[in-house]
């Protein structure tokens, strides 16, 4: 139970804690310095009052010593404080390799999730305890952020692009999540619950409200067609452009002859940008679909292309690179 | 007695017979000047204006959060407060207050000179200053601004319905106001010094006022063209920021924190120059550690520049360039301790006066000092991740800029009052003043800290009930804070008509600027002064009419 007056929020992730460590060494630091120089002023201002209104004081002019050990003791400190908060936000930026995927899609003021099935709440979100979750952070306007005090975590959402947050929940129950970048009149109220459930019931709780919501990957393939994707993009590496099938997660070689990983951010930028990286041996024919799809329908072409991971892959036509020019 | 007594028995002194004040009288004496001293007062005058109108809606934001719902204005409404109180405070308050009105009275005569380099290119300052000042004016009158005074695209210049554009435009034009100042500055130290008025013998004061001059000339630039691009996104739909555009609204911050986070270093560096002014004076020793206090003011100005981005450590900028600019901010953390523990080390062994202005002088020591170690919890990258965008870093940039810079600007008016207006205010009533505005501040913000902790973002016209408690505290204090504004401005002006002439050295000060009458002639000296003596040194200027007595233990302080 926390009092009427909390000093900190509830902790309910696996960053919590080490936060809450790094926030009680710095203001340990932090309270002694601030009290050294405060015991100091205040003992001098009483004890070298001025008696006598003629009287001056002793000239001291400095000491090359003190100067030395008051920039060279502060800084040892100031590096500790840098290189403990580094750990933890390297950490904080590098998942793990076996996440629970999640989209969250900010606009002016609501939030939008979607679950990896293809369930979609507002300002909502639900997770299972004990799984690491990532967050795939989209904006449809202007910059939002996601903050969940009690997971100690928030990232910028920042439309044009994918910033993706993780976290581990801890500790079932329901915390508040937040808009903490200023994004325009309703900033206040752009916020909501995140439930953290026991994994059963997570289950339970995702194929048992999921009835009637669009399955993305079938949005994803209407989409596909609706737009004509599929006219160069043929399955058998035949077409003008290359084939899909397997791509997700691996290597592109590009006519730069560098590679890039096909990730989520790959793809949206091939979507809206298609001229920003071109595929070997083929030729800048598509046409950009800026502004003609929502940040939704970005996430089920996504997740439509996802699915054809476990597609054949055509022996040619397929823009995968050689698995020796690969990372894998 | 109700006046500041000078310390030695008081001679009755009269006020000058000629003086700037007096030289020649009429509204046009004014706005055609070229007095750096009178151009000073106009700037006086027409930041306290400014710093007025951000007071207003400061107390308006306090009012509306008394209430987890709010209870005073609209969203739409309170978002414009806290982004009009932000751009009046900012640029133009805090930015000009210090240099524009203090340092442009105090330089030349600190230094033996006339005027500044520049006398027309000063009063052209000001003038500039007014028509940004115009712009912006006009932007909050005709449906205001609520953007944040951070400007974010693409919200500033796509999706806001408010008056940005002729506020973009005020700040763009205000900038050259500040960059002819720096300008100024820079020209006059170097090449107007009085004879004797060596490198190392400048009172700090100019030495901050150096520093800051170089931010301003090289930062200010950054920020006008920035904003002026908004303005150009905004008004002809040309790309700069926006995505959809092709524009990328991360170069925005980045270009917006390059003057920015330089700009925090313009607001406190010269506050920090007055403190090292007054601290020696009311010690009546010499300031411990001068070279490294001078030297460490043009490290914060270097090092200030290459800081930027830890503003942005969770817009999902690399994670190297995060490590880089979070160890940079640690070392810009290092010349401001330098200081402190220098001025701190400058009260041991000295003759203390508990006049008004060394209370506001240690006043800022102890609010500095916590705005600036609560800048360590920032730069601390797993930290911001749970505090960036909340009341924490208002708390902290509020300790650093209002506990710090104003108290800085407020103590400075109280130590050169005599000088510019030849008279001394009430004594008792100006200590009680330096009290409230101590403890009235730290009732404001300090409870903001913890709200940002448990997690209250900015900027928010509602919060969720359980923040309710530390808003009202921080509410309650605001009303202190505000009587410890109202005090200073009531009895200052009550003693430019009303107070004790003060004479021309009252406290007595060693600078060069109490050498003159108070208030000073036009040209500053009656004679071009030489000087012989080195900065703050109490015991070997029998012109100040102390007793040199023996000193009280060995002079290096080694037991």
């Amino acid at each position: 139970m926390q009092s009427q007056l909390p000093l900190y929020p509830p902790q309910a992730s696996n960053f919590a804690p080490h936060v809450d460590a790094l926030m009680i060494f710095v203001t340990s630091v932090c309270v002694f310095f601030a009290f050294a120089i405060t015991v100091a002023v205040v003992y001098f201002f009483f004890k070298y009052h001025r008696k006598q209104p003629n009287e001056v004081g002793v000239p001291i002019l400095g000491d090359s010593r003190l100067e030395a050990a008051w920039i060279i003791v502060p800084l040892i400190i100031a590096l500790g404080m840098f290189s403990w908060g580094a750990v933890v936000y390297v950490d904080y930026r590098h998942s793990p390799p076996d996440v629970l995927d999640i989209y969250l899609i900010g606009k002016q003021w609501m939030w939008k999730a979607q679950q990896p099935n293809g369930l979609k709440e507002i300002n909502e979100l639900h997770v299972p305890v004990g799984r690491n979750v990532r967050l795939t952070l989209a904006s449809e306007d202007v910059i939002h952020n996601f903050f969940v005090p009690a997971f100690r975590v928030k990232m910028d959402v920042v439309p044009g692009r994918y910033n993706t947050m993780w976290f581990r929940p801890t500790v079932p129950g329901r915390y508040h999540f937040f808009c903490s970048q200023y994004c325009g009149t309703n900033h206040a109220v752009m916020g909501g619950w995140v439930t953290v459930m026991e994994p059963t019931d997570y289950a339970a709780w995702l194929s048992g409200s999921g009835g009637g919501q669009a399955n993305p990957v079938a949005a994803g393939e209407k989409l596909f067609a609706d737009k004509a994707c599929a006219t160069c993009h043929l399955a058998n590496g035949t077409g003008r452009a290359p084939s899909l099938n397997g791509l997700y997660g691996t290597q592109v070689l590009l006519a730069d002859g560098t590679t890039v990983t096909a990730d989520d951010a790959y793809i949206r930028e091939s979507i809206l940008q298609p001229n920003a990286k071109i595929v070997a041996g083929y030729q800048p024919l598509m046409p950009t679909f800026q502004g003609q799809l929502t940040e939704e329908q970005i996430l089920a072409l996504t997740a439509y292309i996802k699915s054809l991971q476990s597609q054949p892959v055509p022996a040619k036509g397929a823009g995968i690179a050689p698995s020796s020019t690969g990372k894998k | 007695m109700n006046q500041t007594a000078p310390t030695a028995p008081a001679p009755a002194y009269q006020m000058p017979r000629d003086h700037y004040l007096n030289s020649s009288y009429g509204i046009k004496s004014w706005l055609l000047t070229t007095d750096h001293k009178r151009i000073a007062l106009l700037y006086l005058i027409s930041v306290t204006f400014f710093f007025f109108i951000g007071g207003v809606f400061a107390t308006m934001i306090r009012i509306h959060l008394l209430t987890p719902n709010g209870a005073l204005v609209t969203p739409e409404t309170y978002n414009k407060l806290f982004t009009m109180h932000g751009v009046a405070m900012i640029f133009f308050f805090l930015i000009p207050s210090i240099p524009a009105v203090l340092g442009n009275f105090l330089i030349p005569p600190m230094i033996g000179a006339k005027d500044l380099a520049f006398p027309k290119i000063n009063l052209l300052s000001w003038y500039i200053y007014i028509v940004g000042g115009c712009f912006v004016l006009y932007s909050f009158s005709t449906g205001g601004l609520d953007t944040g005074w951070t400007f974010y695209t693409p919200l500033s210049s796509i999706y806001s319905n408010s008056a940005v554009t002729p506020a973009v435009i005020g700040i763009f034009i205000n900038g050259f106001s500040s960059i002819l100042t720096g300008l100024n500055f820079i020209v006059t130290i170097h090449t107007m010094r009085a004879p004797g008025m060596t490198w190392f013998r400048l009172p700090l004061f100019a030495w901050a006022h150096y520093a800051t001059s170089l931010i301003m000339i090289l930062g200010t630039p950054v920020i006008a063209i920035t904003l002026l691009l908004v303005g150009f996104e905004r008004m002809f739909h040309l790309g700069f920021f926006n995505p959809s555009m092709g524009g990328d609204p991360i170069l925005f911050q980045h270009l917006f924190w390059f003057y920015s986070h330089p700009a925090v270093y313009i607001m406190i560096l010269p506050a920090m120059g007055v403190i090292s002014e007054i601290i020696p004076t009311f010690a009546r020793k010499p300031i411990f550690g001068y070279s490294f206090i001078a030297a460490s003011s043009i490290a914060i100005a270097v090092i200030g520049f290459l800081v930027w981005a830890h503003h942005m450590f969770v817009t999902g900028e690399s994670a190297y360039a995060a490590l880089a600019f979070s160890f940079l901010s640690y070392l810009v953390a290092i010349p401001s301790a330098v200081k402190v523990f220098n001025w701190t080390s400058t009260l041991y062994k000295g003759s203390i006066s508990w006049d008004a202005p060394m209370l506001y002088a240690l006043g800022f020591i102890g609010l500095f000092t916590i705005g600036g170690l609560t800048g360590l919890f920032l730069a601390c990258l797993g930290l911001d991740i749970h505090i960036h965008d909340t009341y924490f870093v208002i708390a902290h940039f509020h300790y650093i800029m209002v506990g710090g810079a104003v108290m800085g600007y407020v103590g400075g008016l109280h130590f050169w009052w005599p000088k510019i207006t030849g008279r001394l205010y009430p004594e008792a009533l100006s200590r009680f003043a330096a009290i409230v505005l101590f403890i009235g501040f730290n009732l404001t913000f300090f409870p903001q800290f913890i709200l940002g902790y448990l997690g209250m973002p900015r900027r928010y016209h509602s919060y969720p009930p359980e923040f309710q408690v530390l808003n009202v505290l921080s509410t309650a204090g605001a009303s202190v804070l505000a009587l410890g504004y109202l005090l200073p401005m009531i009895y200052l002006t009550w003693s430019m008509r009303y107070g004790k002439v003060a004479g021309p050295n009252p406290w007595p000060a060693t600078g060069l600027e109490w050498k003159t009458d108070s208030p000073p002639p036009t040209e500053n000296f009656h004679v071009t002064p030489v000087v012989d003596w080195d900065p703050y040194d109490f015991n070997n200027r029998p012109d100040l009419g102390l007793v040199a007595g023996a000193p009280l233990a060995p002079a290096h302080g080694d037991d």
